[in-house]
């Protein structure tokens, strides 16, 4: 009787055991399943409605005053595009740079960053969240992203703003090995591409925007998270749909396994 | 002890005093139960997983590692002479030798660097994206899953009827504490309830720590954080609320250790019965036990 008791209880602390042991490697051989991907991902677009559903476009992302600024922002990702032709940018204090404005609108724009500077602008202290787990908090002068596709005229069938940048990013390690590199780009819905806070950012604290930090021109899009918030931009194309660009899921690091929808 | 009962089946001479067998817990219950221990065991893993994308934690509302930011919890690893690393963990200013299980420690057999070894995590390989996939899709379930439980034990008073401690319960605790700490399980009567600890513990994982892992957690997502700005003023700020997420996470299984720990003391099979088809042997009262 007591044997018998004490058979069923180490059967049951070894079945846990194994049962631990199962589920590691079970998962690690699910994580490759295309299938099981797809199922996951439903929780994206679930967590996507939702934030929609209860903050619609309009909720701001919470704003700092300046004595929360962090000392240092951290730069992550690029921080120095690599060629000949961002170094002559660099090298000219980027009077040449221009930021293109196409795809599906009226008017087609392009612009220099003087031309941006010169344009009505915002200025916002907010906290920036990395994918990884850190924040730094800080403040952005810009163009609201809004009243430059205003004036380019959308045409109806645009659905969402793709950034194209000069920076090509180097694969992280992931899923056992390393991943390609390749050009950075982003993209978000028009909700989020009129959202009074998103804008192009040309300062940092008041100074022009360090390289680290994505001169002369970034996206922010204070609602999401940081791989969102495209350096180095040089051109916003108006898409109907983001799956003929790149790999085809919006983004560098949606191509590489990442939620396109990074408000969580 | 408790003293050694005759085993119920061979017992059929008292079959009301060793016999007796109430339906303890419901079907609903029960599955949520278990939806629950599939769910945790996925987000402590995937949470880990996480967590090795950026092994630090801080206080407030930023925090990061640039120029660092001073961190209350830290995983990493130190260089030694020749080339050989050491896992160190560090909580404020104490810094605990871990290698070989935090900081460094050996996947197929070579030293690698991460916070959490692979056996905690899931997947076992290094991936935010995959691990913030599972993480995510389990935390939909275990909200889902939660406000079901939460809605149904209010509805057939499980809550407040199994759950919340009456004053007489409240007035026992001295003698319960005893009763644990002596390993003593209730019989007879009183085992048909849950003994008073046991309530202050169901209590504070149902009405704290999941709830509270679920708004620590809803406070890191910069998408809620516009919907529900009082969150970051209610714990501090998105690093402070990352770091709490991570307490209640490691209180969940601490939680979980004495639990099971109970269930093997109490009598395993029956009490996993109990979970799995409701149904509840009573263990028969001691003599003399008044």
């Amino acid at each position: 009787m007591t044997d018998a008791r004490l058979f069923t209880r180490r059967a049951a602390l070894l079945g846990g055991v194994a049962g631990g042991g199962l589920l590691l490697a079970g998962c690690d051989q699910l994580t490759h399943s295309a299938d099981v991907q797809r199922v996951l991902h439903a929780a994206e677009r679930l967590t996507y409605r939702s934030q929609r559903l209860l903050g619609g476009g309009r909720a701001l992302a919470r704003e700092f005053s300046p004595k929360d600024i962090s000392p240092v922002f951290k730069p992550n990702g690029t921080t120095y595009p690599g060629g000949d032709d961002y170094a002559g940018h660099v090298d000219e204090g980027f009077k040449n740079w221009t930021l293109t404005i196409d795809g599906l609108v009226q008017k087609p724009l392009e612009l220099s960053v003087a031309e941006i500077k010169r344009l009505p602008s915002r200025t916002q202290i907010t906290r920036h969240d990395c994918v990884e787990g850190w924040s730094a908090i800080g403040q952005w002068t810009g163009v609201p992203l809004g009243l430059l596709l205003k004036a380019s005229g959308l045409k109806p069938n645009a659905r969402y703003a793709v950034f194209h940048c000069a920076d090509n990013l180097d694969g992280e390690l992931a899923k056992g090995g390393e991943q390609s590199p390749g050009q950075y780009y982003e993209s978000i819905d028009l909700v989020d591409a009129f959202h009074p806070q998103t804008i192009i950012a040309y300062q940092l604290n008041g100074k022009d925007l360090p390289i680290g930090n994505g001169a002369p021109l970034r996206l922010r899009v204070e609602r999401q998270l940081g791989y969102k918030h495209a350096k180095y931009l040089q051109r916003i194309e108006l898409v109907d749909s983001f799956s003929h660009i790149s790999g085809g899921k919006g983004g560098y690091w949606e191509d590489r396994g990442y939620e396109w929808y990074a408000g969580i | 002890m408790t003293a050694i009962t005759p085993d119920v089946a061979e017992a059929p001479a008292r079959p009301t005093q060793t016999g007796e067998v109430i339906y303890r817990h419901r079907l609903l219950i029960r599955i949520a139960h278990w939806l629950n221990v599939v769910c945790i065991t996925v987000l402590l893993m995937s949470g880990l997983n996480i967590f090795n994308a950026h092994p630090r934690l801080y206080w407030g509302m930023y925090g990061a590692d640039a120029r660092p930011d001073p961190a209350v919890f830290q995983i990493g690893a130190e260089e030694h002479p020749k080339g050989v690393y050491h896992g160190v963990t560090q909580i404020g200013s104490l810094r605990i030798p871990t290698t070989g299980v935090l900081g460094v420690s050996k996947v197929n057999g070579h030293d690698q660097f991460r916070a959490w070894p692979a056996w905690l995590t899931a997947p076992s390989f290094t991936d935010l994206a995959d691990a913030r996939h599972w993480h995510f899709f389990f935390a939909w379930f275990f909200v889902l899953n939660g406000l079901v439980y939460l809605a149904y034990s209010f509805v057939i008073r499980h809550v407040q009827r199994d759950l919340w401690p009456t004053l007489q319960d409240l007035r026992g605790i001295g003698r319960s504490i005893v009763d644990h700490i002596k390993l003593k399980h209730p019989t007879g009567e009183d085992a048909k309830r849950y003994n008073v600890l046991q309530r202050l513990a169901y209590l504070t994982v149902v009405f704290v720590l999941l709830p509270g892992m679920v708004l620590t957690g809803l406070t890191m997502s910069p998408g809620f954080n516009a919907i529900a700005p009082p969150l970051l003023a209610l714990f501090g700020g998105r690093q402070s609320a990352r770091t709490l997420h991570f307490i209640f996470a490691w209180s969940i299984v601490g939680f979980v250790v004495i639990h099971v720990v109970e269930v093997f003391l109490a009598g395993v099979v029956n009490e996993i019965t109990s979970m799995i088809t409701g149904y509840y042997k009573v263990p028969p009262a001691e003599h003399g036990h008044d």
